[in-house]
């Protein structure tokens, strides 16, 4: 692997951490299956495109992108909490609502960015002053933005809203009965959730050159793994160590995508590349913790 | 945590380790070197993969002699994209093509200006921002549209069925390229008397009932390039033979599946005509003095019998021009 697939591995590993770091707002703090982020990771791609492509400024757009996945997330939720809609199939009619709007948005299904000035272009601009290259130094870029995140999301889970928003996910019920409004907690934290997917979404397009409808199939397949993935690498015990396992999570995803592109040499095509991701995920998983071997002294018992 | 991190570690460093276990296996002996990615495997995308491979092989550029050809599809995820440009740009290709807009672009975002860089199978680079012009594209990227000539399949129309008023085009409103066919389908058709009917569908499984929304609006169905609804083409026809609406396409292959008549190109030989663009690149010329092509070779497919099925008698000269008529 060479250092620019290994560093774009990393660099995509931080983009998805925000979006595995919504995931686990929503699915572990919240107890709600959301499938919203589907439609709102592209959603922030494309209302950021469509505004920088209109000639606002890339920061004030990606501000934007954000409120827009923070109002998708409040409509999956609202569906939820006031029209009493099963969690799972309000995310998934917000989900399909969004491809349309997110064509809407765009007004077209692909909006090039590679010619644009983006929030990142100040960043490239700065890897040319200090004589770097740009696939060095967006790696740093990028880990600004998640380290970042992850910080106000571990201050805003230990505050006083934060705690009753994880009472509010672990027993509602408890919750309301000491005075937590669970309605409000739940519309709260699936717009914080879905913001946070959409800033991925943003950045990524600005990243990559190009916003597409398409780009948001699976987003929640990968966010599942990175916040699944980390957690079995980590067992976190505290939030600060879960919001950690979601970030290492996803960097250890896109390693293992990486890594798959690179076993062509064993005889392996462009068609076995998702099956080797899955196994190197799950290799990555077993083989540390020795819980591989522990498999075979014990046999079919553990 | 701290054993926790060291897990992480552990984990990461066997990554790496394996990465440069593999790494020693790519040291390959090879005279040129050049690396083709596309975003899905499809029917259309490989037989451009197919045509440069045997076009360069023509050429001069044997793979797995003298040129080493790695290929890649992000299988449909659009951030594997991003990786698989990172991995070829990583392992300076002497020229990266990109098979689909999004492919394409992925790697124009990535790539230093210093890389050679050829797109194929783009409707509208322009639009894609992958060069700011076609007939001198300037800096590190050129290469070959797949436009239709839109207006050719329009007289085509016109020709097999001359009382055709409307024209219904069933397309995915989520793919690039579709988007530009329709502009260009909805600027073409005042000229030649036609109104056009759209029909979106944004999966294969929803181009069945796409079709049978047109059924009553249109004297015609066209089906543009367009990779959803090709994907479902048999759909189309069947709605075609309960309506009694003739179906057109933009693409030769269809024909066999059961359209009317086409007036088109294969993607096969938009893969030999990006190969000779590579060829060329390898043999030294600056992509930027290259201009974009589009498709020179246009073939006639007919299928009576379908079409009788569809109740359109085609006109005997129709016929008798055709490069193939399907029995």
């Amino acid at each position: 692997m060479s250092l620019i697939a290994f560093l774009g591995a990393i660099e995509l590993g931080f983009i998805y951490g925000l979006v595995a770091l919504g995931i686990f707002i929503s699915f572990r703090i919240l107890d709600f299956p959301d499938l919203t982020v589907d439609g709102s990771f592209p959603m922030g791609a494309a209302i950021s495109a469509a505004l920088i492509v209109a000639g606002y400024n890339p920061f004030l757009s990606t501000f934007i992108a954000i409120l827009g996945g923070c109002l998708a997330g409040f409509v999956t939720a609202w569906l939820n909490v006031k029209l009493k809609i099963l969690h799972l199939l309000a995310s998934i009619l917000t989900m399909i609502a969004l491809y349309s709007i997110n064509l809407r948005i765009m007004g077209r299904p692909n909006v090039a960015l590679i010619t644009e000035e983006t929030v990142l272009t100040p960043f490239s601009n700065l890897a040319e002053y200090l004589g770097v290259s740009n696939y060095m130094l967006m790696p740093v870029v990028f880990f600004a933005f998640a380290v970042v995140v992850k910080f106000l999301l571990d201050w805003f889970l230990g505050s006083e809203i934060g705690l009753a928003m994880r009472a509010t996910g672990s027993n509602s019920k408890m919750a309301r009965a000491n005075g937590i409004y669970d309605g409000k907690m739940i519309l709260l934290g699936m717009a914080m959730a879905n913001g946070l997917v959409a800033f991925a979404g943003a950045i990524f397009a600005q990243s990559q050159g190009s916003a597409d409808v398409t780009m948001g199939v699976g987003v929640i397949v990968i966010g599942l793994a990175s916040v699944i993935g980390g957690e079995a690498l980590l067992s976190p015990k505290s939030i600060a160590k879960a919001t950690l396992a979601c970030i290492l999570g996803s960097i250890l995803y896109w390693l293992a995508v990486s890594l798959a592109l690179n076993a062509d040499f064993i005889g392996l095509e462009a068609q076995d590349l998702k099956l080797v991701t899955a196994i190197l995920v799950a290799l990555a998983l077993v083989l540390p913790g020795s819980k591989f071997s522990k498999m075979f002294r014990r046999g079919a018992k553990s | 945590m701290k054993k926790a991190l060291g897990l992480f570690k552990a984990t990461v460093s066997s990554l790496v380790v394996a990465s440069a276990v593999i790494l020693s296996h790519t040291a390959f002996a090879a005279d040129k070197f050049v690396a083709v990615t596309a975003i899905v495997e499809h029917p259309a995308l490989d037989a451009v993969h197919k045509g440069l491979v045997d076009e360069l092989a023509k050429l001069g550029f044997k793979s797995g002699v003298n040129l080493k050809i790695q290929h890649q599809t992000a299988q449909g995820d659009i951030p594997t994209t991003v990786q698989i440009a990172n991995k070829f740009i990583g392992s300076e290709p002497d020229v990266i093509v990109g098979i689909s807009t999004p492919s394409a672009q992925a790697i124009v975002a990535k790539a230093p200006k210093s890389q050679a860089v050829v797109f194929t199978a783009v409707t509208d680079p322009i639009a894609a921002k992958l060069v700011s012009n076609l007939k001198k594209p300037g800096g590190n990227v050129t290469g070959t549209s797949d436009m239709s000539p839109i207006a050719k399949h329009l007289e085509l129309i016109k020709q097999a069925k001359p009382d055709t008023k409307k024209v219904g085009v069933i397309f995915n409103p989520g793919e690039a390229n579709s988007v530009s066919l329709i502009e260009m389908l909805e600027k073409e058709a005042p000229a030649l008397g036609l109104e056009i009917v759209k029909a979106g569908a944004n999966n294969s499984g929803a181009v069945l009932s796409s079709a049978r929304s047109l059924v009553g609006k249109a004297d015609v169905i066209y089906v543009p390039t367009d990779n959803t609804i090709v994907s479902a083409f048999e759909a189309v026809v069947k709605v075609g033979i309960d309506g009694q609406i003739p179906v057109f396409a933009a693409d030769t292959d269809s024909v066999k599946r059961g359209a009317a008549a086409a007036l088109g190109f294969n993607y096969y030989d938009v893969g030999r005509q990006t190969g000779q663009i590579v060829a060329k690149i390898l043999n030294g010329a600056n992509p930027g003095d290259i201009a974009v092509e589009y498709p020179t070779i246009l073939e006639l497919f007919v299928n009576p019998a379908s079409a009788a099925k569809m109740g359109l008698v085609l006109p005997a000269s129709l016929i008798s021009s055709a490069k193939e008529v399907i029995k």
